[in-house]
C-alpha cells in the first residue's frame, strides 16, 4: 500500500520534471525548430500523467499538485529563448542540444521503470485503475525515450564531427 | 464544342463527357505561336510537362530550330491528348531574353560572366578543400522535382558514394515528402497504389486537401467529362476555399486550418461505428485493426465538430459517402501534406481504405498526390532522402547490395542515419556545419518557409553556394556561382508521374548560349572530383541520358520500381508506361497491391516506420513484431492541436496555395505572358463576413503579417471560410525593383515572408498552411479589382466585383474530339 503511494509520488515528481524540462528544452532550441516544436508537444503529455496520477492518487486520499504551467518561469525563458537566438549562426550549441536531449532520455526512461514497477505492482494487487493508468501512460513515455534516442542519433554524426 | 477556344478564361477547355467505365475520350489541345500556321511546323518531339505533377504527354512543335508551340499526345493513356494551361503556355518562358548563357562567378561582390571551365574549376577546388578540411558533411545538395530521372541519379550517385555525404535533398521535400512517408508507413514501401484510370471507375471521389482543378487541371478535366457522363461519380471535397471541386462536390467540408486528423479520425469512428467494413479484407492484408478501433472510439462527429468547426451532420453524410461506396478513390495533397500532423492526417486516408478493402481494383484506389512533376523520381533515385531503388538505410542488406550496384564498399554509402532532409541542411548551413550547398532547378529563397531566415542563411560569406537554373532567380542573385541550365526541350530524359507512368522527353532544341543539360553539368563535376568505385574504375560510367537510364535500370532491378523492361525505344513507341515494367509486366502495371501487399514483408520494405505524432524511427525488431508477415499498417494517430492558434495580435489563420495558372516561383509561368498576365501579382482573399466585419472591400491594399515577416497585396473577397485568409504562394522579387528580396521601396510580396519553421515530424514536410497572422489597411482601393483570376478557386464572392479572366486571341487554343486511339487502358498500349 505505501509501496504503491510512494510510487506515484515519485513518477508524479518524475512527470513533472519531465514536462518542465522538456518546455525548458524547447525554448532554449527555438532555432532547431524540430526540437522545439516536438518537446512541446511532448510536455503536453507528461502534463496530461501528472493530472491522471494525482487523479488517482486523489482516490486513494493522497493529494499531489497539479501539472507545471505550459512555460514555467517567464522571465529566464525570455532570457533563454533571447540566447538560443543570439547564437543562431554558432555551431557549439549543438553540443548543448545533445546533452540536453540524452537528459531529457535518462528523465524519460527513469519514468519508464516506474511506470513498470507500478504497472507490475498493480498486477498483483488486481488493481485495475492503477494498471489502467500504467497502461495508458507508460507507452507514451517509451515514445518520448524513443523520440529522445531518434533525435541523438539523427543528429550527432553531424554535430559531433564538425566542432 | 468549338474548335478552337481562349484556354486563360475557360482552363479547362470544352468537354466531351463519358459514362462509367467507359473510356476517357481523346480530345488534342494543340497551341502554337500567334503567325505560326501549322504547316509551317517542321518536326514534333516527344514530350511530357514538367509544369505539374500530371504527366501530360505532349509534342514540341519544332520551326528552324525554334519550338513554336505545343500539342497533347492522344495515344497516351494520362491526358489522351489534353493539357492544361501551364503546358499549353509555360514552354514560351525557354525563349526569354533573360535565360543565363554562361556561367556566373562572384568577384568582388558581384556576380560576373566566365567560361565553364573557370567556373567548374572553383566549383570542385572547394569541394576538395572542404573534403579535406571538414570532411563530406561539409557538403550539402538541394536538388528540384523538375529535373529528370537520368539526372537525379547521377547525383544521388556522386553525392552519396562520390562525396560520401548524407546530406541530399529535393525541393520535392515541399510538395510531396508526405504522400512518399504515408505509402511507407502504411504499405512499407513507397509507390502509387492506384492508377488514374480509376477515375473511370470510381463511385465517390474523395479529394482530400486537393485542388485537383488547380493542381492537375488535366484530371480535373477527366472528372468534369464524367460529371457529364452517365452514372456521375460523386465528389467528396475537403477544402477550406470555394474552389471548383468544392462547386461540384455532393459534400464539401470546409474545416479549420490544422484539423485534418481530428477530421480523418471520425470519419473512420463512423466507419467502425455504422460496421462498414470489409473484414475478410481486413484479416487477410492489415494488422493493427482492434488498436485503430480502440483510438477512434471517442472521436464522434460531434468531437470532430468543436474541433474542426464544421457541423458533426455534414461529417456523418461525409462518412456515409466514403462509407457506403463499392468503388472509392481518394487523392490527397498539400491540404494535408502541408499542414499540422500532415503524415498522421495521410495514413489515416490509407487506413480507411484498408478497412473498406478499396484497394488495387478498378476504382477503388488511393492516391496520395505528387505536387511537382518529377518528384517520384527524386524518390525513386534517392535524391530525396531514400536510398536509391527505395531501399531501406536501416537494412545493411539494401545498403550492401545497393554498394554492389555501385561497385564500392557498403561503408563508403552513408547509412547511419536517415538521409539528412532540407529543412535540416538549411540549419546545417545556418550553423556553420555545411559549407557548401549546391542548388540545382530550385528557388529556396522564394519557396521556403520564414524568407528572412533563408537569406540570411544564404547570404553567410563562410557558405559557398553553387546556383544551377535557367534564370537569375532570387536564389542565384545570391550565389557565389551561377550555372546556365538547360530545360525541358533542350535536353533528353525520363519523368515519371504521381501514378508511375514513366514518359520520355526528348530535345527538341538547342539551348540557349553555353546553356547546359543538368546531367552534362553533373558528369563534369564527377569526372573534375575523379570519383572512383572500389577497383579504381570510374564511379560514374555513362555519359549521356540514355546510358544513365540503362544504369538506373540496373539499380531498380527487382525493386518496386523496377524499370527493367524500359527502354527509350519502347517509351517512343508507346508513350507513357507504369513501373514496374519487368519481364513479368512488360506492358507495365496498372496497380500495386492486387493480389495483397507485396513490399512490407520486414526483409524488402522500405522503411521500419516512424511514430506519427513524433517521428521518433521504429527499429527492425520492433517492426519484426508488429507486422512479422509484411501486411499493410493501420497506424492510428491522436489529434494534437496546431502550434499556432489565432490571438488578438495575429487573429487569422493563413494558408497558402498553388493556382491554375502558376507553377513553383513562377520562374517559368512567370514569363509565359498569357500565364503572367492571368495573375500577374500576388493578392490576399479573406471571407465576406470578415470583409464586412472589417469594412474591408475588393481592391484594397492590405499587409499580411505574422512573426516572421509581412507582405502587401490587394484583397479579394471570396466565399472562403471565415477567420481564414489565403495568398497564393511563390510570387517573389525577379520581377520587382529589387531582384532578390524586400526592399525599401519593395515591399514583401512571397507569401513565405510569413509563414512558420515548422515541418512534419514523421515526413519532415515543411507546413505552409497552419501560420496566424494579423490583416491592416494599407490604402484603399481605387476602384480597380485585385489582380487575382476569377476563373478559379479566387472568384470573387459577387458577380461581377472584377472583371472576367481572359487571355483573348493570343490565348487561342485548338482543341479537336478524337476517339482515344486504344481499346484497353490498362498499363502501356
Ligand atoms: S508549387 Fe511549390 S510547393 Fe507546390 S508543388 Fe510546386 S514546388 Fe511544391
Amino acid at each position: 500500500m505505501n509501496g504503491i503511494t510512494l510510487t506515484l509520488r515519485t513518477l508524479h515528481r518524475g512527470e513533472r520534471h519531465l514536462a518542465h524540462d522538456l518546455v525548458t528544452v524547447a525554448e532554449r532550441h527555438r532555432t532547431e525548430h524540430e526540437v522545439h516544436h516536438v518537446a512541446t508537444d511532448l510536455a503536453g503529455w507528461s502534463r496530461e500523467h501528472v493530472r491522471r496520477l494525482a487523479e488517482v492518487a486523489a482516490h486513494r486520499d493522497v493529494r499531489l499538485g497539479d501539472p507545471p504551467g505550459t512555460s514555467p518561469d517567464g522571465l529566464f525563458a525570455t532570457l533563454r529563448e533571447k540566447a538560443s537566438e543570439a547564437v543562431v549562426h554558432r555551431p557549439e550549441p549543438g553540443l548543448l542540444l545533445l546533452r540536453d536531449l540524452r537528459e531529457l532520455h535518462v528523465a524519460a526512461a527513469e519514468n519508464s521503470l516506474h511506470w513498470e514497477m507500478l504497472a507490475q505492482a498493480a498486477q498483483a494487487s488486481r488493481n485495475s485503475e492503477l494498471l489502467g493508468l500504467a497502461s495508458a501512460c507508460h507507452p507514451r513515455t517509451l515514445r518520448q525515450m524513443r523520440w529522445t534516442n531518434t533525435m541523438v542519433k539523427n543528429l550527432s554524426p553531424q554535430i559531433l564531427n564538425s566542432l | 464544342m468549338e474548335e478552337a477556344t481562349d484556354r486563360i478564361a475557360r482552363p479547362w477547355g470544352g468537354r466531351t463527357p463519358y459514362g462509367r467505365h467507359e473510356t476517357w475520350p481523346a480530345r488534342v489541345d494543340t497551341f502554337l505561336a500567334q503567325g505560326v500556321d501549322p504547316s509551317a511546323v517542321q518536326r514534333w518531339v516527344q514530350s511530357a510537362s514538367i509544369l505539374h505533377s500530371d504527366g501530360d504527354a505532349m509534342d514540341i512543335a519544332v520551326a528552324d530550330g525554334r519550338m513554336v508551340g505545343v500539342r497533347g499526345r492522344d495515344v497516351d493513356r494520362v491526358n489522351r491528348g489534353r493539357l492544361g494551361p501551364k503546358d499549353l503556355y509555360g514552354w514560351q518562358a525557354n525563349a526569354s531574353r533573360d535565360r543565363l548563357t554562361r556561367p556566373l562567378v562572384r568577384r568582388d561582390g558581384r556576380l560576373v560572366e566566365t567560361d565553364w571551365d573557370t567556373a567548374m574549376d572553383l566549383v570542385a577546388s572547394r569541394s576538395r578543400e572542404l573534403l579535406d578540411e571538414r570532411g563530406p558533411g561539409s557538403i550539402g545538395f538541394y536538388t528540384s522535382g523538375q529535373l529528370f530521372l537520368e539526372e537525379y541519379y547521377t547525383l544521388a550517385v556522386l553525392a552519396r558514394a562520390g562525396i560520401g555525404t548524407n546530406h541530399l535533398d529535393g525541393n520535392t521535400r515541399l510538395c510531396t515528402s508526405t504522400a512518399a512517408e504515408a505509402l511507407k508507413e502504411t504499405f512499407g514501401c513507397d509507390g502509387q497504389p492506384g492508377s488514374y484510370d480509376d477515375f473511370d471507375h470510381a463511385d465517390v471521389i474523395a479529394l482530400y486537401g486537393h485542388n485537383i482543378a488547380e493542381t492537375q487541371p488535366v484530371q480535373w478535366m477527366r472528372l468534369l467529362d464524367r460529371l457529364e457522363g452517365a452514372d456521375p461519380p460523386r465528389l467528396l471535397c475537403v477544402d477550406p476555399r470555394p474552389t471548383k471541386v468544392a462547386r461540384h462536390a455532393t459534400v464539401h467540408l470546409a474545416p479549420r486550418g490544422g484539423t485534418n486528423v481530428a477530421l480523418l479520425n471520425a470519419l473512420l469512428h463512423e466507419t467502425i461505428r455504422h460496421d462498414r467494413l470489409d473484414r475478410d479484407f481486413i484479416s487477410a492484408h492489415t494488422v493493427g485493426f482492434e488498436e485503430l478501433a480502440e483510438r477512434v472510439a471517442g472521436c464522434t462527429a460531434e468531437w470532430a465538430a468543436d474541433i474542426c468547426d464544421v457541423p458533426a451532420a455534414r461529417i456523418e453524410e461525409a462518412a456515409e459517402l466514403v462509407g457506403t461506396t463499392d468503388a472509392l478513390v481518394s487523392t490527397v495533397l498539400q491540404g494535408v501534406y502541408q499542414s499540422h500532423q500532415a503524415t498522421a492526417a495521410a495514413v489515416q486516408i490509407n487506413n480507411l481504405h484498408l478497412i473498406r478493402g478499396m484497394l488495387g481494383r478498378p476504382g477503388a484506389g488511393l492516391l496520395q498526390m505528387n505536387g511537382q512533376p518529377t518528384a517520384q523520381n527524386t524518390r525513386e533515385c534517392g535524391a530525396n532522402g531514400d536510398l536509391p531503388g527505395f531501399r531501406n538505410w536501416q537494412n545493411d542488406s539494401h545498403v550492401a547490395d545497393l554498394a554492389k550496384v555501385w561497385n564500392v564498399e557498403p561503408e563508403r554509402i552513408p547509412h547511419y542515419a536517415p538521409p539528412t532532409h532540407a529543412m535540416q541542411m538549411y540549419r546545417y548551413a545556418e550553423q556553420g556545419s555545411i559549407r557548401m550547398l549546391w542548388i540545382s532547378g530550385t528557388n529556396p529563397a522564394v519557396s521556403l518557409p520564414e524568407l528572412s531566415r533563408i537569406r540570411s542563411i544564404l547570404t553567410q560569406k563562410r557558405l559557398f553556394t553553387v546556383v544551377q537554373d535557367l534564370f537569375l532567380t532570387e536564389t542565384a542573385q545570391l550565389a557565389d556561382v551561377v550555372l546556365p541550365a538547360a530545360t525541358w526541350g533542350e535536353k533528353t530524359g525520363a519523368l515519371t508521374n504521381a501514378d508511375r507512368t514513366v514518359h520520355l522527353s526528348e530535345k527538341a532544341v538547342e539551348p540557349p548560349g553555353e546553356a547546359k543539360p543538368d546531367l552534362d553539368i553533373f558528369l563534369d563535376y564527377a569526372r573534375r572530383m575523379d570519383f572512383r568505385d572500389k577497383d579504381g574504375g570510374p564511379l560514374i560510367t555513362w555519359d549521356d541520358p540514355e546510358s544513365a537510364f540503362e544504369a538506373w535500370k540496373r539499380c531498380s532491378a527487382g525493386r518496386p520500381c523496377d524499370y527493367t523492361g524500359l527502354t527509350y525505344a519502347k517509351l517512343r513507341d508507346t508513350s507513357g508506361i507504369q513501373w514496374p515494367c519487368d519481364e513479368d509486366a512488360p506492358e507495365g502495371t496498372a496497380r500495386l497491391y492486387t493480389d495483397g501487399i507485396s513490399w512490407a514483408h520486414p526483409d524488402l520494405c522500405e522503411s521500419y516506420g516512424k511514430d506519427l505524432e513524433t517521428g521518433a524511427s521504429q527499429e527492425v525488431v520492433e517492426y519484426r513484431s508488429l507486422n512479422p508477415d509484411g501486411k499493410a499498417m493501420l497506424k492510428a494517430a491522436a489529434y494534437l492541436p496546431p502550434h499556432e492558434e489565432p490571438d488578438e495580435e495575429y487573429p487569422f489563420q493563413l494558408t497558402t496555395g498553388r493556382t491554375v495558372y502558376h507553377f513553383h516561383t513562377r520562374t517559368k509561368t512567370g514569363r509565359a505572358p498569357q500565364l503572367r498576365d492571368a495573375a500577374p501579382d500576388v493578392w490576399v482573399e479573406i471571407s465576406t463576413e470578415d470583409a464586412d466585419r472589417l469594412g474591408l472591400a475588393e481592391g484594397d491594399l492590405v499587409e499580411v503579417a505574422s512573426r516572421r515577416g509581412a507582405l502587401h497585396g490587394r484583397l479579394r473577397v471570396t466565399g472562403i471560410r471565415p477567420g481564414l485568409l489565403f495568398v497564393p504562394f511563390h510570387y517573389g522579387y525577379w520581377d520587382t525593383g529589387n531582384g532578390s528580396g524586400p526592399g525599401p521601396d519593395t515591399p514583401g510580396r512571397a507569401a513565405n515572408e510569413t509563414t512558420v519553421t515548422d515541418w512534419d515530424p514523421a515526413s519532415k514536410q515543411p507546413l505552409f498552411k497552419t501560420s496566424t497572422a494579423s490583416l491592416t489597411l494599407v490604402e484603399r482601393g481605387d476602384g480597380s479589382p485585385s489582380p487575382a483570376p476569377t476563373t478559379t478557386a479566387s472568384a470573387p464572392a459577387s458577380a461581377g466585383a472584377a472583371r472576367p479572366t481572359e487571355g483573348g486571341e493570343a490565348a487561342y487554343t485548338a482543341q479537336v474530339p478524337a476517339p482515344f486511339p486504344h481499346g484497353r487502358e490498362e498499363g502501356a498500349q
